[in-house]
């Protein structure tokens, strides 16, 4: 039987032994609740429930994870000794046999002891699920049982129902802090391989970027003529030149937007320009990505041309206005916030000596305003840095150390697209630099993220 | 204020140093408010022009690739042609395994027959001289039709014999051509179709027998290399239908539980603030990122299928996580307290009071943010490319484990494609169905808040 049916039937019997507990503890309480219970019927149900299920499904994962293994080496042993593989041939012969097992094809005409090793696997395997499917049911039955017979008047039920659930949460809110550390591992773990080629000196102060192509021969190290160049410096030119043109169109345009929306505008305007301007920050980056290549490229390449300019279609320039369009929303509804939060005491105050409106904004309410416009403005920096469709699509992918905003460049994020989509050997350098450089991205949006985080939370204690 | 200057006007003479000087200032203070209030007003236009631009654009060259040139043919299913045997139908005592393998069998038959003559022939009742130009000929159906056709077949031999009045698309080129979508003063040399082509549909469009009609291919096909005409977002929509799914089963139940956690539970010590500051780092950590945890962890060591919607889905669950905690808490956070202690003071447990009590309140504005989350997740496509999404798929996926694309990658695939000029109006149209269905469920969330809101 497999895994889904197997838990789908946990779940009938779930259901039953709920049912169970809940009669048991309604006939104890008797008619007129001659027995005090201590918990609700539904508490002794679910406790039930909770001991028929969860030690048979915690077999069937300990089971899940260890047979594998076990089966896989019971397969080998069988195998006589002068085929007997060693190493990674092992490997190679073991997917043969289990190919054989399930009725796929495989290369080559099947050996009389490949045939016999997969009826053996496959028996095994039959054996393994009847096994595990006769345990889990043994001690579900088990499970059931005992804490049927438990259910009286003074068992605390609920306290262990809600000790189970506690755990339940519990466990969810770890999954945060586990995918962060599996972030970290993975790319830490490969990033290191990654350091076995390439001196980690040479990646990160390199000027040149030009991987080369993966060979079967660069791949165990023992060429590294071949094995091309793998400088950072031009990859983070180009990140850090197509987020200042960002910056460039994102920050006047959002934070007069903000300002505006805020100050001036009667809350008439207020209501329906905000989910309009709002609109740009729901729609998908690679939406923006198609919007640059075919309509803005194009369009910034005949306004150069009439300026005397030769502005490239695809180039830092294209790729960092249209960010900055993606970014006027972001920037301008964190800003928004921050500035109706300033008190009115201020604003009344300035106005009361007889300043203008704007004298106002632009003295005493920016700022006082300055450190939350601050990391708001650091967190579009980060999302800038780690945008990915647009440049893949806008930026041109030309990975050259240039300031000229004319230019097609690249970026750490359309490097790792390329590095990771083609057809490399994942153990190659050339995949690996991916790693690399998304550990590089990870590192710097999470500082900027936090000095942000920082400089908000300490703005905000201000005025409370 | 008003008032007072114009008292200072009135007595020049007895204005002092001073106050000339304030007279002074003041046009100009009051020149840079409205210069002030005028660059607000244009940085908000300028937004909403930019708003309109998109979607103008977008939408000015998507729409028209909603129809799409069909040719109306008169296909004689000629039994000399279709010459098979009758349909398999499963006899008394014959296993299911027999039937399958027999029915597989007949329909490989089937697909061996030359269905392109039915349509060569078909072509020849509407153009007089086609005898002389059969190359020419091969050209005006796209090439996925004759499948469409075997499709038919398949479906309902009877038809053989009898004479089927059908649309076919047209090649990609012709549509092209007729939508006027390429310069058509090239010479013949640029040109795609061969002059005999260009002169026979035009012809035919004038007499109505190609017409513009609307195009369910679009959404009914898979992705196509071989046929471009008949390439569809069936695959690509499937796909990221079940990453959804995946998202929505998984995300949203643990980012909920998670939230209950942190915010009614949990001990405010040391761990929680770092969580806390965890999740919040997290939903900065750029999307990419997620894809290289995703082709690392899930393909490299769990061993999952390369280009799986299930893949898919779980790196998207990652992303979207810590969307749908921040939305719960910030719900969680702004129901009152006089609520849970309200039931506390009843004698409910402390789960009581969140269950019964707490999260019934709250459920609208979780719904809400786990909308948003599910939007968001909808539209995201660079992780998908890193564990192997962005690969051509020629079918629609009958399940979570089969390889598939999803509807922003199929954009980015549709938009690299050669064949610019038709597929330039294809990717707009995908976008367009992808901003419609991102939309329609960032109003969902919109109406959800409205209708079911409650203000303490």
């Amino acid at each position: 039987m497999n895994n889904f049916s197997l838990i789908l039937m946990l779940l009938v019997l779930m259901a039953v032994a709920y049912q169970f507990g809940m009669v048991r503890s309604r006939s104890l309480a008797g008619g007129n609740n001659s027995a005090i219970m201590h918990s609700r019927p539904h508490h002794y149900g679910m406790m039930v429930g909770l001991w028929a299920v969860l030690p048979p499904l915690f077999i069937m994962l300990l089971w899940n994870w260890f047979s594998p293994g076990v089966i896989q080496s019971m397969v080998l042993a069988s195998i006589p000794a002068e085929h007997l593989p060693d190493g990674e041939q092992a490997a190679i012969i073991m997917r043969r046999i289990s190919n054989l097992a399930a009725n796929f094809g495989i290369v080559a005409e099947a050996a009389e002891w490949e045939l016999n090793a997969a009826n053996y696997l496959q028996a095994l395997r039959q054996q393994s699920a009847l096994m595990l499917t006769a345990l889990m049911f043994i001690v579900a039955s088990v499970g059931l049982l005992l804490s049927f017979r438990k259910i009286q008047p003074s068992l605390r039920a609920r306290h262990q129902v809600e000790k189970v659930m506690m755990g339940l949460l519990l466990l969810c809110s770890t999954v945060a802090i586990l995918t962060t550390i599996g972030i970290v591992l993975s790319m830490v773990g490969e990033t290191l391989k990654f350091f076995t080629f390439i001196k980690p000196s040479d990646f990160f102060f390199g000027t040149t970027w030009n991987p080369r192509f993966s060979t079967a021969g660069v791949a165990d190290g023992s060429l590294t003529g071949s094995q091309g160049s793998f400088g950072l410096l031009p990859l983070l030119s180009g990140t850090m030149l197509v987020a200042f043109i960002a910056m460039l169109v994102a920050i006047p345009l959002g934070l007069m937007v903000a300002i505006y929306m805020a100050e001036y505008a009667p809350s008439k305007v207020r209501n329906t320009v905000k989910p309009v301007i709002e609109v740009l920050a729901g729609i998908p980056t690679i939406v923006y990505g198609f919007f640059a290549l075919v309509t803005v490229g194009p369009f910034l390449t005949d306004l150069g041309a009439m300026l005397g300019l030769t502005i490239r279609a695809t180039s830092a320039l294209t790729a960092g206005v249209v960010m900055g369009i993606m970014l006027i929303p972001f920037i301008s509804s964190l800003s928004d916030d921050i500035l109706t939060q300033v008190p009115k005491a201020l604003r009344d105050g300035s106005l009361g000596l007889g300043a203008t409106k704007s004298e106002t904004i632009r003295k005493v309410v920016l700022p006082a305003a300055l450190p939350g416009i601050v990391g708001a403005v650091l967190l579009a920096v980060s999302r800038a840095i780690g945008e990915t469709m647009i440049v893949v699509l806008a930026a041109g992918n030309s990975p050259s150390l240039t300031a000229n905003p004319f230019e097609a460049v690249s970026t750490v994020t359309v490097t790792i697209v390329n590095q990771l989509t083609g057809d490399n050997d994942f153990a190659s350098p050339q995949s690996l630099v991916a790693f690399a450089l998304g550990l590089t991205l990870f590192v710097i949006t999470l500082l900027l993220n936090v000095v942000a985080l920082v400089i908000v939370r300490k703005y905000r204690e201000q005025y409370e | 204020m008003t008032t007072e200057v114009k008292n200072l006007k009135g007595n020049a003479a007895t204005r002092s140093k001073v106050q000339q000087q304030v007279v002074n200032s003041l046009q100009k203070r009051h020149r840079q408010e409205k210069l002030f209030r005028g660059a607000g007003v244009a940085a908000v236009s300028i937004s909403i022009l930019l708003v309109v631009l998109l979607f103008v654009n977008i939408f000015s060259k998507g729409l028209p690739a909603f129809w799409q040139h069909a040719i109306k043919l008169d296909i004689y299913f000629d039994p000399a042609v279709v010459k098979i045997a009758e349909k398999p139908v499963q006899q008394a005592g014959e296993s299911d395994n027999e039937f399958r393998q027999r029915d597989l069998e007949w329909r490989s038959a089937v697909g061996m027959i030359n269905f392109n003559r039915l349509i060569v022939d078909g072509l020849q009742k509407v153009i007089p001289d086609a005898n002389e130009h059969r190359r020419d000929l091969q050209r005006i159906v796209t090439s996925g039709e004759r499948f469409a056709i075997r499709d038919l077949v398949i479906k309902d031999p009877s038809i053989i014999g009898s004479t089927q009045s059908l649309f076919l698309l047209t090649d990609a080129n012709i549509d092209v051509w007729l939508k006027g979508n390429i310069d058509r003063s090239l010479g013949d040399a640029q040109q795609q179709l061969s002059p005999k082509v260009r002169e026979w549909v035009e012809s035919l469009k004038a007499q109505g027998v190609i017409q513009n009609r609307f195009s369910f291919a679009l959404f009914m096909n898979p992705d196509s290399r071989s046929s471009l005409a008949s390439a569809g977002l069936a695959g690509a929509f499937m796909g990221s239908l079940y990453m959804m799914l995946v998202v929505i089963v998984l995300a949203i139940p643990m980012g909920v539980a998670a939230a209950i956690y942190l915010e009614e539970f949990a001990p405010k010590n040391k761990l929680t603030d770092l969580v806390e500051v965890n999740i919040n780092n997290l939903a900065a950590v750029p999307s990419i990122v997620f894809g290289l945890l995703g082709a690392s962890i899930f393909i490299g060591w769990f061993n999952l299928p390369m280009s799986a919607p299930v893949v898919g889905g779980l790196v998207l669950t990652l992303m979207t996580l810590p969307t749908v905690i921040i939305a719960t808490r910030s719900t969680l956070k702004a129901i009152p307290p006089s609520i849970r202690q309200a039931a506390l003071g009843l004698g409910a447990s402390k789960s009581q009071a969140v269950f019964h009590h707490v999260l019934p309140l709250a459920i609208p504005g979780i719904l809400t943010g786990s909308i948003i989350g599910v939007a968001q997740a909808l539209g995201e496509s660079a992780p998908l490319l890193l564990i192997g999404m962005k690969s051509f798929v020629a079918s629609i996926p009958s399940s979570a484990m089969e390889q598939s694309t999803a509807l922003p990658v199929q954009i980015y695939l549709w938009q690299g494609n050669e064949l610019r000029n038709f597929f330039e109006a294809r990717t707009s149209a995908a976008i367009i169905v992808l901003l419609a269905l991102m939309l329609s469920l960032n109003s969902l969330a919109i109406w959800l808040r409205k209708r079911y809101e409650v203000r303490w």
